[in-house]
């Protein structure tokens, strides 16, 4: 039993070096994720603030149109399709790069979801903070940057670090592309060693070690921003 | 409650170890023959209708006509066959697949019942004429075909991009994305046709020999299968088979 687990492991990672496209399959990953993190957080404070905008004053209509379409095709399609549609149909008949696509796709996948994050995190806010900074001099836009920003965003953080862990899962399908993350690692591994346990639980466990790091983060964050709160 | 769950575990656990039943010869399930394929491989195999057809498909016909049994094919990926067949989900695995020693390990093969060779497809205009050519350009491959294999062997892993089918790595070679595919011979005719603009090197990147994939060990079946074939191969069913998909020419 012993031996026959060892023989697996050893003709599964060890030989012909197999282990190396877990690792550079992780990097990947973590690249990715890293990234499309980013470009979700600036698309989705940006539409947040567009649309928080439109509702209180009844201005940019047309731009508050733009990202109700958005957010509607993007969260009413599964990512995979609108990777492959970003890959094949809107570059296609260019040579782009495919970490770059794919950061592209979740970048602006994660976007939407993190919109609504934002603007639950605002409408969280009772509407007399508005009002009550509207009647001491402020502006609508001073307002917002020192009275409402400051406490939406620290409602929001927790929910927002769920979002990351979220994505990290599902950059798993950046193999539809034939881009070389973890999960298309081990599916390598498997195409060549014929065993499917080894190389899938190890791709398992990695993911589950890297979410368990972050649920710790966002706990440790939680802790701290929960500090200095009377509730 | 309780009792009649126990008498339904007690039904599948009787039925799934009825498995080979006289009838079937071997096969997971009485009466009906599991074949594991990707039907993503023209002429070999690939959807018409509701339905997969190709040169595999009707061997497999035949194969499960002669043994009494019914046919049935699961079109899964190209890299999950094998352990499909040897973890017993599936009786046979055939599509188009090559023996190796790396898949010798896992599963028993059938005698070869069709010649093929691994051909390279490039962009007309690109000016790329041998396998010479090749040396630091990016490849596409179906993952886990002997043409992934070798290339990956060759060229190096960081030369070579892998699709889950062979179709996405042509599409991706007609749009520019990667510079070659290679593939069998028998798809490589059946992608160039569906798309403009695209050739196959002349010089073949290596030639191999197709058979039919069954659980190790599995002798009954397996001794099934060659009889059947040598039957198809001696009556003329299979040149016809093949005929009828691969014009001559």
């Amino acid at each position: 039993m012993f031996e026959d687990f060892k023989q697996q492991f050893i003709l599964n990672f060890v030989s012909e070096d197999r282990w190396r496209y877990l690792a550079n399959g992780l990097l990947v990953t973590l690249k990715l994720t890293f990234f499309a993190v980013l470009l979700g957080l600036i698309i989705g404070f940006t539409i947040a603030i567009i649309r928080n905008v439109h509702d209180n004053t009844g201005k940019l209509k047309f731009l508050n149109f733009l990202c109700n379409v958005y957010l509607t095709v993007i969260r009413g399609t599964p990512v995979v399709v609108q990777l492959m549609i970003i890959y094949f149909v809107i570059f296609g008949s260019v040579r782009i790069d495919k970490a770059l696509t794919a950061i592209l796709a979740f970048g602006i996948n994660s976007g939407a979801y993190q919109a609504e994050i934002f603007r639950s995190g605002i409408q969280s806010i009772p509407r007399g903070q508005m009002e009550a900074g509207r009647s001491l001099g402020f502006s609508y836009f001073q307002t917002m940057t020192r009275i409402i920003m400051p406490q939406a965003l620290k409602n929001v953080i927790p929910t927002l670090l769920n979002e990351f862990i979220t994505l990290l899962k599902e950059t798993s399908v950046a193999g539809y592309i034939a881009l070389e993350d973890l999960t298309k690692g081990g599916d390598i591994i498997r195409s060549r060693t014929y065993s499917a346990f080894m190389p899938l639980i190890a791709v398992a466990l990695i993911y589950l070690v890297m979410v368990l790091i972050l649920e710790r983060l966002v706990k440790m964050i939680e802790r701290r921003l929960n500090k200095n709160d009377k509730r | 409650m309780k009792k009649f769950l126990g008498l339904v575990m007690c039904a599948v656990m009787v039925m799934s170890l009825a498995g080979c039943g006289k009838t079937a010869g071997g096969t997971a399930q009485e009466g009906i023959l599991v074949m594991a394929t990707n039907a993503e491989f023209p002429p070999y195999e690939y959807h018409e209708g509701s339905t997969i057809v190709g040169i595999d498909a009707e061997i497999a016909a035949a194969i499960a006509e002669k043994m009494g049994c019914e046919l049935q094919i699961e079109d899964i990926a190209f890299d999950s066959i094998i352990p499909e067949v040897s973890s017993g989900k599936a009786d046979m695995g055939m599509a188009g697949m090559t023996v190796t020693e790396d898949r010798m390990q896992n599963v028993d093969f059938s005698d070869t019942y069709a010649i093929a060779r691994q051909v390279v497809i490039v962009r007309a205009d690109s000016g790329i004429t041998s396998l010479d050519d090749l040396q630091g350009l990016v490849i596409g491959v179906q993952q886990g075909t002997t043409g992934d294999i070798y290339a990956t062997d060759e060229f190096g892993d960081e030369y070579i991009e892998r699709y889950a089918k062979g179709m996405e790595a042509v599409q991706a070679l007609t749009q520019g994305k990667i510079d070659a595919v290679i593939i069998d011979n028998e798809p490589a005719r059946v992608f160039i046709t569906e798309n403009e603009g695209l050739i196959i090197l002349e010089e073949a990147y290596a030639d191999e020999e197709y058979a039919i994939a069954v659980r190790k060990g599995n002798k009954e079946l397996l001794d099934r299968i060659n009889e059947t074939l040598a039957e198809l191969k001696a009556d003329g069913t299979l040149d016809a088979i093949v005929a009828k998909y691969i014009s001559a020419d």
